[in-house]
């Protein structure tokens, strides 16, 4: 067990030095320079500029320092928020983009798990068509629509209200979380649900079902204890690349709810060329995937005692 | 026991014939068919997915061909037709240009009221001196007595009260001035105007209500620069001319959404199509490689293959379209897709590779093998052929989430510029003006999970028509 966590980890550090170099390579061959937009610099600025920022050293210089510097957990300053790491801004700003993800993660794995089991229960009768035709609309219907529509119905509902029970935009209370968890969550949910539902059908036709019901358990703990249980599996393996899709997934919805998240900062450092806030979000980005795969794999063990984890 | 002796002896020859049959015999009850031509029928039963390719089918044609149908250029901005909802076509009125309209004063009546009345009574004949226009409504009524002037309101709904009225444009000032003229932003809706006489000062209880629908009045002069006619000439004044079509409303810049759509269409399916064919081709070619030589050469390919997986995809995708030299605020159609192919085949090549592994153990292929064949010859014309199934599945859902990618990147600045059209960038641009004018959102979003749907459902539909596990169900 511990000599495959520590294996997975140590191919998680290749990956993260891989995610290092490419997001360095493809830094460097962006046409033009970071000082490009400065306007009319003089040659000398220019120069403390380039040298302040490291830009006067040849290529593989510059490539070992951001390496050496990224083990020692510094990205760098900023090129467009003077006097401002981005270390700091990854410090204020992730914790925000964590919280939307995990609360987004929570509700689209609940309610993909629970839909599903309902759906599978009432197969192709009524509620089993009802949800169906919601996910495939949730498959179907881009982030950002449901993103707009969730937005007008919390003015709707405050205009109803007739006083602003529910924010409509920002972030701070519990209140402000909600409505962009669960629009961010809605997509894998629909998902998840899908999933779930196949995986709820093909584990009632397996022997151990038939064994337990020749047994004269009831249906209620057969369901929660040998259906249920069973049938959750699959969705476990696919809540890693989720959590991923989940956390890019968020641009949209910082953007439309005007949360100060990581992804909303990610958007505006590529709209304003600012390298070191952007070369260090992607790395930072890259290595939490990476990490979040490897501790739903090892988690995937723990859930299922037939995965021999080597 | 002798009984059955002498029966047996009395056995003639009649018997051995060959005895009738009633049930016939079993028979090859079904043609021999290839494995696309049975997977071609098992689609044709499923309708979902047959629908989903005629819309497949429809949306290529809405694209290709519908530019050739609707000649509207979509770049052309009008910007006297901004943000216009769908509508049946229009009709105006050709009308003169813009006369001033001295207004009716009654002579001999008194302009000041001879005495106070407590309660002023509604003025009585309100009506519109001519035909009422979007140009002008003009509203004349008879006097009343104690009137010192009277004051005009309008309202798109038919006022209950006094204090329902609605919008005050303005009044008169003169008991015998019984006229109004509105020219205030005036559409082609049905609106209320109510007149409340006042001695003066205080405006009375009672008032008269006229309901109004102006009609849709367009000048020669703006007909003539807008290209509805050609000629001043043979357009007299009243005629009814076309405006310009928009069945699907225009955007905030006047640009007709349908030849939009179209265009943007171009964009949307380009990269979702095109990205996606590249990047499997490249990943069967990359996973048949691996998986048909294995050993280290396939853990060397596979561990790459890995590591481009475990590339944040997004966020790659905007990084590289920086690096293919295209700044925010250009259009960036290539560099999207390259990002995309280079971020893509992973996927399929873990895929196929799987399958070759396991095509590679097959009988035949050691047959062929035996036979002399190439690696060439195998990986082209027995492995690759046998993994397509898989293939075209995948490709078929690698599409929407190639949409989907294209979509979010131009929603959130990141993808396609404008002012070149993608059903992404329109949702941006529609998202803007929700509230007040929902069609320009509600219509690229709709054709982008209209697209998404169609082959997410076609998709569902191959992966059961090629899964020959399930042919004996039939």
């Amino acid at each position: 067990m511990l000599y495959y966590i520590l294996k997975r980890l140590a191919a998680g550090v290749i990956t993260v030095w891989f995610i290092a170099t490419a997001t360095f390579i493809a830094m460097h061959s962006v046409p033009g320079d970071p000082l490009m937009n400065d306007k009319a610099v003089s040659a000398e600025i220019r120069k403390n500029l380039e040298r302040k920022y490291g830009l006067d050293r040849p290529v593989h210089e510059q490539y070992f320092l951001f390496l050496g510097n990224m083990l020692k957990g510094d990205f760098g300053i900023s090129f467009t928020q003077q006097n401002r790491k981005v270390n700091d801004i990854i410090r204020d700003h992730f914790p925000v983009s964590a919280t939307l993800g995990v609360l987004a993660i929570l509700i689209a794995s609940t309610g993909g798990v629970l839909w599903g089991a309902l759906t599978a229960i009432y197969r192709n009768r009524l509620p089993d068509i009802i949800i169906m035709f919601l996910v495939i609309l949730g498959i179907s219907v881009p982030s950002f629509v449901f993103a707009a529509l969730g937005q007008l119905l919390l003015v709707n509902i405050n205009k109803l209200v007739g006083y602003s029970l529910i924010p409509v935009a920002g972030w701070g209370t519990i209140w402000h979380m909600l409505m962009p968890s669960l629009v961010l969550g809605l997509g894998t949910m629909a998902l998840l649900t899908r999933l779930m539902r196949s995986s709820m059908l093909e584990v009632v036709n397996e022997d151990y079902i038939k064994t337990a019901r020749a047994k004269g358990l009831s249906p209620t703990r057969i369901f929660f204890r040998h259906q249920l249980r069973n049938a959750i599996l699959p969705v476990v393996t696919v809540l890693g690349p989720q959590i991923a899709a989940i956390t890019t997934g968020g641009f949209v919805v910082e953007l439309v709810f005007a949360i100060p998240g990581l992804g909303r900062y990610f958007v505006q450092a590529v709209q304003q060329l600012d390298y070191t806030v952007i070369m260090g979000t992607t790395v930072f980005y890259g290595a939490f995937l990476v990490f979040m795969v490897i501790v739903v794999d090892i988690l995937y063990g723990f859930i299922d005692p037939r995965v021999r984890l080597q | 026991m002798t009984d059955v002796l002498t029966r047996e002896s009395r056995l003639n020859e009649d018997d051995f014939a060959p005895a009738q049959t009633s049930e016939s015999v079993e028979q090859i009850s079904r043609p021999s068919l290839s494995y696309w031509q049975d997977a071609w029928i098992r689609l044709k039963k499923n309708k979902r997915a047959l629908i989903s390719l005629y819309i497949i089918i429809g949306l290529a044609l809405f694209t290709l061909a519908g530019p050739l149908l609707w000649r509207v250029d979509p770049a052309l901005q009008d910007l006297n037709q901004i943000s216009q909802s769908p509508s049946m076509p229009k009709q105006a009125i050709v009308v003169g240009p813009y006369q001033r309209w001295r207004g009716v004063t009654i002579e001999g009546f008194p302009a000041e009221p001879d005495e106070y009345l407590d309660t002023i009574p509604a003025p009585t004949g309100l009506h519109t001196y001519d035909d009422p226009t979007t140009q002008s409504v003009r509203l004349v009524w008879d006097p009343v007595t104690g009137a010192g002037g009277y004051n005009v309101y309008r309202n798109q709904r038919k006022p209950e009260t006094i204090n329902d009225l609605g919008l005050p444009l303005g009044g008169t000032l003169a008991g015998n001035e019984v006229s109004y003229e509105d020219r205030l932003n005036l559409e082609r809706k049905t609106y209320y105007y109510s007149i409340v006489p006042t001695d003066g000062f205080d405006e009375s209880s009672q008032y008269a209500i006229l309901k109004v629908t102006p009609k849709l009045a367009i000048t020669r002069d703006d007909a003539l620069t807008r290209g509805l006619i050609d000629t001043a000439d043979n357009v007299a004044f009243g005629d009814t001319i076309n405006l310009e079509f928009h069945p699907f409303g225009t955007d905030y810049l006047g640009r007709d959404m349908l030849a939009r759509l179209m265009q943007g269409a171009r964009v949307s399916l380009f990269i979702g199509i095109v990205a996606p064919f590249l990047y499997v081709l490249f990943g069967i070619m990359y996973g048949g490689f691996a998986g048909y030589f294995g050993g280290n050469f396939d853990q060397l390919l596979m561990r790459f293959a890995d590591f481009v997986v475990a590339l944040p995809f997004l966020l790659f995708m905007i990084l590289f379209k920086i690096a293919f030299g295209i700044g925010p605020g250009e259009s960036g159609v290539f560099p999207m897709l390259i990002a995309l192919v280079l971020l893509g085949w992973p996927a399929t090549a873990r895929l196929v590779r799987g399958q070759v592994l396991q095509i590679r153990e097959q009988g035949y292929i050691q047959a062929a093998r035996l036979l002399g064949a190439t690696h060439h010859y195998l990986v082209i014309r027995h492995i690759i052929p046998n993994t397509m199934g898989v293939i075209l599945v995948t490709l078929t859902f690698a599409v929407p989430s190639a949409i989907f990618t294209e979509a979010f990147l131009s929603f959130i600045g990141m993808g396609v510029a404008p002012p070149t059209p993608s059903w992404g960038s329109m949702c941006n641009e529609g998202v803007k003006t929700m509230l007040s004018h929902p069609h320009e959102l509600f219509f690229p979003a709709f054709f982008i999970s209209v697209t998404v749907l169609a082959f997410n459902l076609l998709g569902d539909g191959l992966t059961e028509a090629l899964d020959s596990r399930l042919r004996s169900r039939d």
